[in-house]
């Protein structure tokens, strides 16, 4: 047992790294739609990258916990809170049995995860516990949290994370957190327009020059409907083309899809498997979390860079995660 | 015989994390007996931080770790590793049997109440509905993809007396196990979902689920018969699962 859902919020949904090897079958991935802030939030409970946490979207739930538990905030910063302190993120919190954990106004960011040590236990569907809303399987019975749901962890977790609990004493706040805490880029996290980048698709060289040169010169918002499905973008209707047909082909997160209407759609967490419309190319896939984090009415343009150059940032961000883990660790034994 | 030389497939990256193998240029049977067999094979190999692929109409998309591929000297991105090393195992290919995929008998019932475009897809074409219903059962289908929505199948070629272009304004919810058709395709609900086919038929069988290992009752390359019954057939076969 670790905690009551009160209210549910938004839409708070279980989710993992995501759902692979069934998208043969049209099984979408799923997933956190910020990976980066799962990792980190894992991490810092002692957890492994792939264990199940809470995905909290703008309008955070309130949370009674019924035992003492480690947990971990990450991400969009919610304005969450303990009683009427504000709950530190990016580091460990020690919460006490019978805190009550709420969110307020959203300050930064769209999506916020919450972690706790062992890792959320709910069964796993076809390998893995993300919730994939649209079938209605995975997480917390294929659905988003609702009031009265009750959150189980598994047990587990680093055993020094464990000692960090008998060595702290519970403030009257209700929760008790170490001084350190992870850091974030929160300038890169507040540009406006956001800078994503991109490798340009199989279909570049298709587009008109007016069309490529418009989709890195302008900026585009984010649209009303934009979901864990996909980003609907607006600002810059990019052509009324007619490309002719394209066969179906296997997209992937980030795939910049063109539909007839010209607002281009970029694939999120929940993305079918497969894509008939032409594509400008793929956001590089260090940026998604970035890109995961805006909300509808946010602005963003786009930057090409080339595949090598996106493989080497997804390797320097792997380097950079694998020394925030170490320097957790280090932290922690202190 | 698959032999495809090398010349036969082409590569191209699809973001930093997948890369797409093109088998052929239209979707057609052979093509996608190449491409099942080509993505057994490729599956066979347990290539390391190879995560997904997707067979589609003329390719195959392969999801992988790029962390997984790098080159210690850098030289080479992980994708061109990822492309060598799927290229190195060609020749072998060349030896590899194409067969045919299993053959999948469907019941379905072609009645009214189970087939809301039937008169107006009959009437489109000039035919009856008793002679939708001998085209449509009378063909043995090759699975050319799974994707749309979990567990869906694209099924063809649909003879060309059936082809209509999908409904202008697509139907907010089409019930599990609908059988349809829009332009070269048919294929069948596996949840009740938002479409925009023609429906001609429904079917007791589940297409998919979840809790199974394998979670589609259909997969890409497989063969698929429909096989006509009553509606009281129907409800029986729906009780009984």
């Amino acid at each position: 047992m670790a905690a009551e859902v009160i209210r549910a919020g938004l839409l708070t949904t279980v989710q993992d790294l995501g759902r692979f090897g069934q998208q043969r079958f049209g099984v979408p991935v799923s997933g956190a739609m910020d990976s980066r802030s799962l990792s980190i939030a894992n991490r810092l409970v002692g957890n492994g990258d792939n264990a199940a946490a809470l995905e909290i979207t703008l309008v955070g739930p309130v949370l009674r916990f019924d035992s003492h538990t480690l947990i971990a905030l990450c991400g969009g910063d919610l304005g969450a809170v303990v009683g009427d302190k504000p709950l530190p993120m990016n580091r460990p919190v020690w919460i006490a049995a019978g805190s009550r954990l709420a969110f307020g106004r959203c300050v930064t960011g769209c999506r916020a995860y919450l972690a706790f040590a062992g890792g959320i236990d709910v069964p796993e569907v076809l390998g893995s516990r993300s919730t994939y809303l649209r079938a209605g399987f995975g997480g917390l019975q294929g659905r988003a949290l609702k009031a009265g749901d009750r959150i189980e962890v598994m047990t587990g977790g680093e055993s020094y994370f464990l000692r960090l609990r008998e060595a702290r004493a519970f403030s009257d706040d209700g929760f008790a957190a170490p001084k350190w805490s992870v850091r974030v880029d929160s300038e890169r996290l507040m540009m406006r327009p956001q800078l994503v980048r991109f490798v340009a698709g199989r279909h570049w060289e298709r587009l008109t020059p007016g069309v490529r040169n418009r989709f890195v010169g302008e900026n585009f918002g984010v649209g009303a409907a934009s979901d864990r499905m996909g980003y609907r973008l607006e600002g810059v209707e990019l052509d009324k083309h007619s490309f002719g047909d394209i066969a179906s082909e296997a997209v992937t997160l980030g795939t910049i899809q063109l539909p007839p209407d010209g607002n281009p759609i970029v694939l999120m967490a929940d993305r079918q498997t497969i894509g008939g419309y032409p594509r400008v190319g793929e956001v590089a896939s260090v940026d998604m979390p970035l890109l995961a984090q805006l909300k509808p009415g946010d602005t963003l343009r786009f930057e090409r860079i080339a595949l090598v150059e996106a493989q080497k940032l997804v390797h320097a961000q792997t380097s950079a995660l694998a020394q925030i883990g170490a320097s957790i660790m280090a932290a922690g034994s202190r | 015989m698959l032999n495809p030389t090398n010349t036969d497939l082409s590569f191209s990256p699809l973001g930093d994390r997948a890369l797409l193998v093109e088998v052929g240029d239209h979707a057609d049977p052979a093509t996608v007996a190449r491409i099942r067999a080509l993505a057994d094979y490729l599956a066979r190999l347990r290539l390391p931080g190879v995560l997904d692929f997707v067979p589609a109409l003329c390719t195959i998309g392969v999801h992988y770790d790029p962390e997984r591929w790098r080159d210690q000297s850098e030289a080479r991105t992980p994708y061109e590793m990822l492309v060598a090393r799927i290229q190195q195992a060609l020749p072998e290919l060349a030896s590899l049997e194409v067969s045919d995929g299993p053959l999948r008998e469907i019941p379905v019932c072609y009645e009214p109440e189970f087939a809301e475009d039937m008169e107006a897809l009959a009437g489109a074409h000039g035919l009856s509905t008793e002679q939708v219903i001998e085209i449509h059962s009378g063909t043995v289908y090759t699975v050319y993809m799974i994707g749309f929505a979990p567990g869906f199948a694209y099924l063809g070629p649909l003879d060309e007396r059936l082809e209509l272009p999908r409904r202008e304004t697509p139907r907010a919810r089409v019930p599990a196990g609908s059988v349809a058709v829009a332009n070269q395709y048919t294929g069948i609900y596996p949840a009740d979902l938002p479409g925009g086919w023609h429906v001609i038929a429904r079917t007791p069988l589940p297409l998919f689920d979840s809790s199974r290992d394998q979670p589609s009752l259909l997969g890409a390359g497989d063969r698929v018969q429909f096989v006509p019954i009553g509606a009281a057939a129907f409800r029986k076969l729906q009780r009984g699962r």
